[in-house]
């Protein structure tokens, strides 16, 4: 199959470059572990643990796919230190019992790490070059905070090359309401509602559970436990709640712990293939990649990343805003989703906008998170056969914005 | 000691925490034993542990594991050597059983998830669950009870036996104790049917916890085969069969461990809980467990922590190895030393075709664990490249430590010393394999004495783990701490003994052979002498011994101890006769298997008209020992005892049970008798009086 079956192409200018076709590439499966809470269900537990528990779980789930097909295998982690660091997609896979006959290395992009893990992996499978990668990110960050270890260049700040809030994520998220006086705090804090409330409605469908991997929890204290839905969520939230919390980035602000993501533990895995060895084994197939793209913006308002970055992957698949019918924006801020909204003129509770809920209530563990909206995305797929096309997005530190655009396999033919 | 509280208690705690099984199953309640140590302090039970059990099976259903490697050890028997009331012992056999067998008696499924480690009591726990499933990860599971003198007390004597039949439970509860308390891999736990499902580590809570879902849900069925109970007790026959050939009654574990068995066929739970009770007391009150507990102790501790050995700060590194020599013995040494060390190793001889089969023997050794997957190639051809051979001493020049393994001659010895000092450093180590001659003499012309030392291993030198390490009476600090140092990266457990004849396993050994092989000189038969001490349990008779050994080997050593000790040691005119007719054992095998003295040897044996019994032989035989232990102390050969004991269970082999030597020695009147006084007081290796 060529690039050729949707609007514009893959990448128009290949074939004239080289006599080489792309190979499609299809997103397997997905899975992850529930998200903990920062010092709660995962404290004890390694972050290679995790990556090694869904690795075994998509595997396992996949059966027809012998391990040692796998072309590569690609991990992110934000700090890449300890637990997360000797290049994890290396490590994990080695302890997850993959055959060591399969390579591994690590990636960072800070939240997009898994996202860009699965871009890239699949860009080797576009050029010919994999047939079938693994990809997976995690963040545990119970064990790894924010910004450990983190020694910025002074240079940053005294030749002003990024403003002083531009490595705190949460002052980024306010500055951003400085940028766009309509995003209120109130709109923040009714989307983070709806955050909860879809997330709530999800789990009592059943949609979110079977793509989780339940985790033994090791405690010292408590004994083993078993961490089979995300920790996270809080279905009782209310508005008034909402509005009650402190805003610790700045006095009055608006960003609060309840229209952010938390701080969070977790893992998550995902399969990809080239179409036409996902036929050769008879692997499922539940998306194919249509295109991506990564941009950058100021870093003080890193929020606003996915608004450049999905413009530019819309523009080089020969697409608009309107022929994306899903959208899985993950939502480090409410703020930040609601930029990417208001830019592309939807409504703040559109239900084609993370239909099952997002970051706020079930957790960013940072770099795991790309590959928790592509698999949020797939459900959303399966759903909704009617639905075409549709994008995973996030915010990344330091500036930037990165947009994956999928098509539904199951497509079943124009909306009604 | 009022009861069986241990104010040192290590506590296991055993914490409880529901979670939600798979496939909607309903709700577990997950137990983990941990103590709050690392796994290098495994948990165990003591009366505070098993009361944190027994609070937390006040819950639901049910699952067990243990913290990270270490599912549980079994019972702390920290306290069990100072006991000196059974009824505190029945009490404590009582207290596992009553919460253990909560657990196999629920009305709802109870699940052992053995993720690592499990021994004794900790098997016992698994085995009171109603399934089990065990990690590939676990390092070994175990009923090591008989091992140490005691039975499975906590109810593995019972449930075991009926879970797979006693065919099995006997290799699991008797063969593998005896056979230097071999442990279960994985693998063999779910062949013989003690657990019931591997899962692999990486995630082996989680998919056990699957598991147990599956099970609870019924789409998965264990099945539990009734054991047969017809051939029950013809198993149990051969089994004693083949346990009083091997053992002769010496102890009473393991006999009481099958009668445990025979009767687990007809009893029911409570009567074979009950036996366990009665059959545990009455070991622990008795002196066979006492010394096998002084055993376990010494060579657990002493044999790690040597005494009287200067600090070890003071020793060299030893970076290149000599071998003098490329004999049998000397390709061992080779073999070992570039195992051990991982430094080159150079092998000397007197022409090239003797260097060549020095070298021959380890590549031939090293191919031999490449082909049996004990070893990988890369790891081989290391090792190979490491041990080189020369017909030239001045391949020693630049070597730490050089160990000469020629002929047992004084003579030779000292000159081959000689030669070698004229080419290494000045502080190289000169060690002697010498199994009787004096490393004083050895070094005496040498310009630097104080290099040299004793270092006397036992054949096979893979296999053994003894090395008797021998100060001469110039060897410095330095020089025994570098032996101690090399001597514990060869894996070996080391004892400093005094450079006195024999040193200490070997003189043992030869005046009690003296002892037996006097006795037939006087007109004892030999199968009478030779069974004389069958009831000591050692690992063969004085006359197996002697064919292991070699009656030419062994007679040159008991001349050698004559001329030491004329009064005590006996040279035989009958063996002298039969090692100069070439004979290599007295024992014939006859077509039908069973064995007669070999004719010719019975033909020219000269014996006087004074036969001994058995039991006179064996009185003669451990009074000699005693005397020659409490010489041996005299002399300061080693620094107490223990020490004396712990080369006699780990250089002869000699069983738990005597504790070595000495409190058997004790306890049998021999040393009383013979030396005018105990070794041990009562206690230490006793039932306190």
């Amino acid at each position: 199959m060529t690039a050729s079956v949707r609007p514009g192409g893959l990448l128009p200018s290949l074939g004239a470059v080289v006599a080489r076709t792309a190979a499609e590439v299809v997103y397997v499966d997905g899975v992850r572990t529930p998200f903990g809470r920062a010092g709660s269900a995962f404290a004890e537990t390694r972050a290679d643990d995790l990556v090694v528990r869904v690795f075994r779980e998509v595997l396992r789930r996949n059966p027809g796919l012998p391990p040692g097909r796998i072309d590569d295998v690609a991990v992110a982690a934000t700090t890449q230190m300890g637990d997360q660091g000797m290049t994890i997609g290396r490590s994990a896979a080695l302890l997850a019992g993959i055959p060591n006959s399969v390579p591994g290395y690590s990636v960072d992009r800070m939240c997009a790490g898994a996202m860009t893990a699965v871009t890239t992996l699949s860009s080797a499978i576009m050029a010919g070059a994999y047939d079938v990668a693994l990809a997976g990110g995690v963040e545990n960050m119970s064990r790894h905070p924010m910004g450990e270890g983190m020694d910025p260049n002074p240079r940053f700040l005294a030749e002003r090359i990024v403003d002083v809030d531009a490595l705190i994520m949460g002052n980024t998220a306010e500055n951003l309401h400085d940028r766009f006086p309509q995003l209120t705090k109130d709109r923040a804090d009714a989307f983070a509602l709806g955050s909860q409330q879809k997330t709530a409605h999800a789990y009592a469908e059943g949609w979110i559970q079977p793509d989780l991997v339940p985790v033994a929890t090791r405690s010292a204290e408590l004994g083993w436990g078993m961490l089979s839905a995300d920790e996270a969520p809080r279905p009782a939230t209310t508005l008034e709640g909402l509005g009650a919390l402190k805003t610790p980035f700045r006095a009055h602000g608006r960003v609060t712990a309840g229209n952010s993501s938390g701080l969070n533990d977790g893992a998550t895995a995902a399969l990809l293939a080239s179409e036409a060895v996902a036929n050769e084994l008879g692997l499922q197939k539940k998306m194919r990649m249509v295109g991506f793209a990564f941009a950058g913006v100021e870093p003080e308002v890193m929020g606003v990343g996915p608004v450049p970055s999905t413009e530019k992957a819309l523009a080089r698949a020969g697409m608009t805003i309107a022929d994306i019918d899903l959208f899985e924006i993950n939502e480090a801020f409410a703020v930040q989703v609601l930029a990417f909204l208001d830019h592309f003129g939807i409504d703040d509770d559109d239900s084609r906008v993370n239909p099952m809920g997002g970051a706020i209530a079930v957790g960013h563990p940072l770099a795991s998170s790309g590959i928790r909206l592509m698999t949020y995305l797939a459900r959303d797929f399966e759903r909704n056969p009617s639905a075409r096309y549709g994008i995973t997005t996030m915010c990344i530190g330091l500036g930037m914005g990165g947009t994956v655009i999928w098509e539904n396999v199951n497509y079943a033919g124009s909306k009604a | 000691m009022s009861d069986m509280t241990n104010p040192d208690e290590v506590v296991t705690h055993a914490r409880v925490r529901l979670l939600d099984l798979p496939s909607s199953a309903g709700k577990m309640a997950l137990i983990t034993i941990d103590n709050d140590r690392d796994h290098t302090r495994p948990t165990t039970f003591g009366p505070g542990g098993m009361a944190s059990l027994d609070a937390a099976l006040d819950q639901v259903a049910i699952g067990v594991t243990g913290k990270p490697f270490i599912f549980a050890v079994g019972a702390d028997l920290s306290a069990i050597g100072s006991v000196t009331d059974r009824e505190i012992i029945s009490q404590f056999g009582q207290m596992g059983h009553n919460v253990f067998r909560r657990l196999g008696e629920m009305d709802v499924p109870t699940f052992a998830f053995v993720n690592g480690a499990a021994m004794g009591g900790g098997t016992e726990l698994a085995l009171h669950c109603d399934y089990r499933t065990m990690s590939w990860g676990a390092a070994a599971m175990s009923l090591p009870e008989v091992f140490l003198g005691l039975i499975p007390g906590w109810g593995g004597a019972w449930l075991l036996p009926n879970l797979i039949g006693p065919a099995n439970a006997l290799e699991v509860i008797i063969a593998n104790p005896m056979q230097q308390n071999k442990q279960l891999k994985p693998k063999d736990a779910l062949r013989l049917g003690v657990v019931d499902a591997l899962f692999e580590s990486a995630d082996f809570l989680e998919q056990s916890i699957r598991w147990a879902a599956d099970v609870v849900n019924a789409s998965i069925v264990v099945p539990r085969p009734e054991p047969d109970r017809e051939s029950w007790e013809t198993i149990v026959g051969i089994a004693r069969t083949m346990l009083d050939d091997r053992i002769h009654g010496a102890t009473p574990a393991p006999y009481r461990a099958l009668d445990l068995v025979s009767a687990a066929r007809t009893t029911s739970r409570d009567e074979g809980f009950t036996a366990e009770d009665e059959a545990l007391a009455d070991l622990v009150m008795g002196d066979d467990l006492r010394a096998s507990l002084y055993s376990f102790d010494l060579v657990q501790k002493r044999a790690k922590k040597p005494v009287g050995v200067p600090d070890k700060s003071l020793a060299r590194p030893v970076t290149k190895v000599g071998v003098v020599g490329a004999g049998l013995m000397a390709s061992q040494l080779a073999l070992l030393f570039a195992k051990r060390l991982q430094v080159p190793v150079v092998m000397t001889d007197l022409d090239a075709e003797r260097v060549g089969k020095g070298l021959e023997f380890v590549r031939a050794d090293l191919a031999g664990q490449v082909t049996k997957g004990r070893l990988s190639q890369d790891k081989a051809n290391r090792l190979s490249a490491l041990v080189t051979g020369s017909t030239d001493k001045a391949a020693f020049s630049d070597a730490d430590f050089v160990i000469e393994a020629v002929f047992e001659n004084l003579a030779v010895k000292k000159q081959v010393f000689a030669e070698v000092e004229a080419i290494v450093s000045d502080t190289c180590i000169l060690a002697t394999n010498t199994s009787s001659l004096s490393v004083t003499d050895m070094a005496a012309d040498l310009a630097h004495p104080e290099r040299v030392v004793g270092f006397h291993f036992f054949n096979p030198v893979a296999l053994m783990p003894l090395l008797e390490i021998a100060r001469a009476e110039q060897t410095d600090d330095a020089t025994v701490a570098t032996a101690f140092s090399v001597g514990k990266s060869l894996k070996k457990s080391c004892v400093l003994v005094k450079d006195a004849p024999a040193f200490v396993v070997n003189r043992l050994l030869t005046r009690y052979m003296g002892e037996v092989i006097k006795a037939v000189d006087e007109g004892t038969d030999i199968a009478v002498a030779d069974r004389s001490v069958d009831p000591l349990g050692l690992p063969m008779s004085p006359f197996n011994l002697m064919r292991l050994v070699g009656p030419a080997v062994a007679f040159h050593v008991s001349e050698t101890m004559h001329a030491a000790y004329p009064e005590r040691f006996h040279v035989s005119e009958n063996m002298r006769n039969i090692v100069a007719a070439g004979k290599t054992a007295i024992w014939m095998k006859q077509d039908d298997g069973t064995y007669i003295v070999d004719p010719e040897i019975a033909a020219m044996l000269v014996q006087g008209d004074s036969p001994l019994t058995e039991e006179q032989v064996r009185t003669r035989a451990a009074d000699a020992l005693a005397d020659e232990a409490r010489r041996m102390l005299d002399e300061g050969v080693v620094a107490e005892a223990q020490d004396i004991d712990l080369c006699m269970l780990l250089g002869a082999g000699w069983p738990f049970w005597l504790g070595g030597i000495t409190p058997y020695l004790d306890r049998s009147g021999a040393a009383e008798r013979a030396a005018g006084r105990r070794f041990l007081a009562p206690g230490v290796a006793s039932v306190p009086q």
